[in-house]
């Protein structure tokens, strides 16, 4: 049969081969098909509102929407010194018809706010100007202005409006970064005390590497006990792992505000034992120390999960045979057991990571000022604020550090090897 | 070897002398107790090591189990604790004189009855107690909201969730790893940027049939939001409990001239269904506990129970809170047990199945 040269056919005459890839296409098409309807679901409520987000980002168009003549013109504009007359014309005039304008995002308050971010203080420098705008019937306008306001003889406003009257940005990711532009146009680094996100992006990862190695110390121990415990007392001892999984994340940072508030279980238990006086209770929340032990205590099943399957699959035999070899217990440890739950520590470590740096509900319950992260700072700009465009670059940079180590978690673990309890 | 008592260990006895000691330097019978219990549970469960075992090795291994109950204090703990202070008859987070006394005085229902009477209109009336409370009580609407949000998100989760875990463990599904990466990612992507995301797209006007004014501030987009989130946990535990899934199951079933139809629902479903139910009861949980979405999107309307917790405790942290904590643990503890006997019982049928 193999060394036959003619095809094999199947029952109505065609190659088999063919056969075979018909086949082959029809069954993949139809797993396709399964998945389908979610993949459909998922990118239109998820897919698209993070795309939503990456745009906003970089989309601004304030300068578009309140002075739309003057920003078409003013992109011819060399950036040399002050604008010319022309340009100042078509601003003034457009000032003046905006200031009527009451639709949200294209009144005079929204290019002022715009560009304040950019030149903090010149908020009023437009709201004024927009006043008395309708006053100014002939040039030169820029002398005019000038007159309402010292400020228009800055170079540094007209181009910050310049900047402004594009529609697309990178004004936001450079604030997310802590740059921001010099008189002259050039990006430079903010002032030491208006740097805050490259300070609190770096904090976050630190923070979430701390909580990351304290789990691991925590978790290592309990799973290689659970590991190792008949059946019957490790699964009753797993209800004490898989209960604070399973309890609302709201009801467990509630009891450590409970357990550890200044007059709280945690500092009555050690007044009482006299570890410390009543009047030197501790401060345990509402600061950092606040946040790494609720996001601990949080955290610590996710790593235990990973941790306690791998050590389950470690044949106890291994370690005994390396103790009959003479190994003593410290070497059978580090040179034949810990190598072994390797995959678990990187399932574990990986996953902890990953959900410590975008937490948001924790910290701002219990992390006062200093325990806040880079989420917070996130929907401070989103609900608060109202800053959307930094609060989205913030966003996307925060996304592109976590899809980052979730590639790497895809790579060195498989997303298909998550489970649950 | 023979399992020698507990009473007859050496440790006990020093143990109890240690107990003894502390007992006359604090004066307190409770917190010799307690020195009893941390140091006494690791004792008990000291199994009989081998008798080549040195000293070091049995200190060692004492040391190893009391870090282990430390670590198990550790995590339980603020679980069991917040029972008990729910009771409390002061409006206070910690114990009081009389709660440690165990005076029955000290211990009362108030913040239970406060679930139901805040935001009452008339919490002391008698006439339409029950409909004012129905239709006014803030935890009771935060309730309701919570429980048919997370109803409605968990059916479609499991809807979608187990089609798509069914086409994703056939063999042959073409880029299985690039489509299992994205329809997990929900659970990986920060919940403020998915939250941010869904708000600037929810948000947008005329564009959603039906909701000329967006989908924010709806039921439906906090619906749409908490099934996004919890679509990965159903994919995982269904794709989990299909991998022990014997196929040769599905060609004996059309051998016998079962139609695609009858071999699904007579030979796959039952097969599958724990991991179905697991997967939908993770889905609920998800839904259940979800805040940052609900923070984003939500509007006073659609406040749920977490979101009502939330400000509580932001605003003005009372013991009505641990009440509800209370309740909420007592929920996820059936939850939990309700997954255990579906653990059980899938272990049960996959033993079934030829390995």
């Amino acid at each position: 049969m193999s060394d036959s040269t003619s095809p094999i056919l199947t029952a109505d005459g065609t190659p088999l081969k063919t056969k075979l890839a018909q086949t082959t296409r029809r069954l993949r098409f139809k797993a396709l098909l399964l998945t389908l309807p979610l993949v459909v679901f998922i990118i239109i409520t998820f897919v698209l509102p993070i795309g939503q987000m990456l745009y906003r980002s970089v989309h601004n168009p304030t300068g578009i929407n309140v002075t739309p003549n003057f920003a078409e013109a003013i992109q011819e504009w060399d950036g040399q010194g002050l604008p010319d007359d022309k340009y100042v014309e078509l601003f003034v005039k457009d000032l003046a018809i905006a200031k009527k304008n009451r639709e949200i995002g294209k009144t005079v308050g929204n290019l002022a706010t715009r560009i304040n971010y950019e030149i903090p203080g010149s908020r009023s420098l437009f709201t004024s100007t927009a006043r008395k705008a309708k006053n100014i019937k002939e040039g030169p306008y820029l002398d005019a202005l000038i007159k309402i306001n010292k400020k228009w003889e800055n170079p540094a406003v007209w181009l910050s409006l310049q900047r402004a009257s594009k529609e697309y940005t990178a004004s936001f990711y450079l604030a997310a970064l802590d740059r921001k532009y010099d008189e002259k146009g050039n990006v430079v680094r903010a002032d030491e005390l208006y740097q805050i996100y490259i300070p609190i992006l770096m904090k976050t990862l630190w923070l979430s590497a701390v909580i990351t190695l304290l789990c691991f110390l925590l978790a290592y121990p309990v799973s290689y006990l659970l590991s190792t415990l008949p059946m019957k007392t490790s699964n009753l001892l797993m209800i004490l792992v898989l209960l604070p999984f399973w309890t609302s994340l709201l009801v467990r940072t509630t009891a450590w505000i409970a357990m550890l508030q200044t007059e709280g279980i945690v500092n009555d238990f050690l007044v009482f034992l006299g570890v410390i006086g009543d009047d030197g209770r501790i401060q345990m929340i509402y600061n950092m120390t606040g946040t790494i032990i609720a996001m601990v205590h949080i955290l610590l099943p996710f790593m235990i999960l990973p941790l306690y399957s791998v050590m389950k699959t470690i044949p106890p035999t291994y370690m005994r045979a390396a103790k009959s070899m003479g190994a003593s217990t410290t070497y059978a440890f580090t040179k034949v057991y810990f190598p072994q739950t390797i995959p678990g520590i990187a399932a574990g470590t990986l996953l902890v990571f990953i959900l410590a740096i975008g937490y948001y509900i924790t910290p701002a319950l219990v992390g006062g000022n200093d325990g806040l992260l880079i989420s917070n700072l996130i929907a401070d700009h989103i609900k608060s604020t109202l800053n959307w465009s930094l609060g989205a670059a913030l966003g996307t940079i925060l996304l592109v550090v976590v899809l980052v180590f979730y590639w790497v978690y895809n790579k060195l673990v498989g997303v298909d090897n998550l489970k649950f309890g | 070897m023979k399992k020698v008592s507990f009473f007859k260990r050496p440790g006990t006895w020093v143990l109890l002398a240690l107990m003894v000691g502390v007992f006359l330097l604090t004066q307190s019978i409770g917190v010799a107790l307690v020195f009893l219990l941390v140091f006494g549970i690791p004792l008990y469960f000291m199994e009989d090591l081998p008798a080549y075992a040195t000293t070091a090795d049995k200190v060692g291994k004492y040391i190893f189990l009391l870090i282990c109950s430390l670590i198990f204090i550790f995590l339980i703990t603020p679980i069991l604790i917040i029972i008990p202070l729910s009771f409390n008859a002061e409006p206070y987070f910690t114990f009081t004189e009389g709660m440690l006394s165990f005076d029955p005085s000290a211990y009362s229902f108030r913040w239970y009855q406060d679930i139901f009477k805040f935001g009452m209109l008339e919490p002391e009336g008698v006439t339409n107690w029950w409909s004012d409370m129905w239709e006014n009580a803030t935890w009771v609407n935060a309730a309701r909201n919570s429980f048919f949000i997370a109803i409605v998100s968990t059916i479609i989760a499991t809807f979608f969730g187990t089609l798509a875990a069914l086409g994703l463990s056939r063999p042959e599904m073409p880029y299985r790893s690039a489509i299992t990466s994205l329809l997990i990612s929900p659970m990986i992507v920060p919940l403020v940027i998915t939250a941010t995301g869904m708000f600037f797209f929810y948000s947008q006007k005329d564009i959603f049939p039906f909701y000329p004014d967006g989908l924010a501030k709806t039921y439906l987009g906090i619906i749409l939001a908490h099934a996004t989130l919890g679509i990965p946990f159903v994919i995982i535990t269904v794709t989990a409990t299909l991998s022990g899934f014997d196929r040769s199951l599905i060609r004996a079933s059309q051998g016998l001239g079962a139609s695609g139809t009858t071999t699904f629902f007579k030979v796959i479903m039952p097969l599958i269904l724990p991991g179905m139910i697991s997967g939908a009861l993770f889905a609920f949980i998800t839904s259940l506990d979800e805040v940052v979405a609900v923070i984003f999107l939500a509007d006073v309307d659609q406040r749920t129970i977490p979101r009502q917790m939330f400000s509580g405790i932001r605003e003005q942290i009372s013991p009505t809170i641990l009440a509800v904590a209370t309740i909420l643990v007592v929920i996820s503890i059936g939850l939990l047990s309700a997954l255990e006997l579906l653990r059980r019982r899938s272990e049960r049928l996959r033993g079934l199945a030829p390995q």
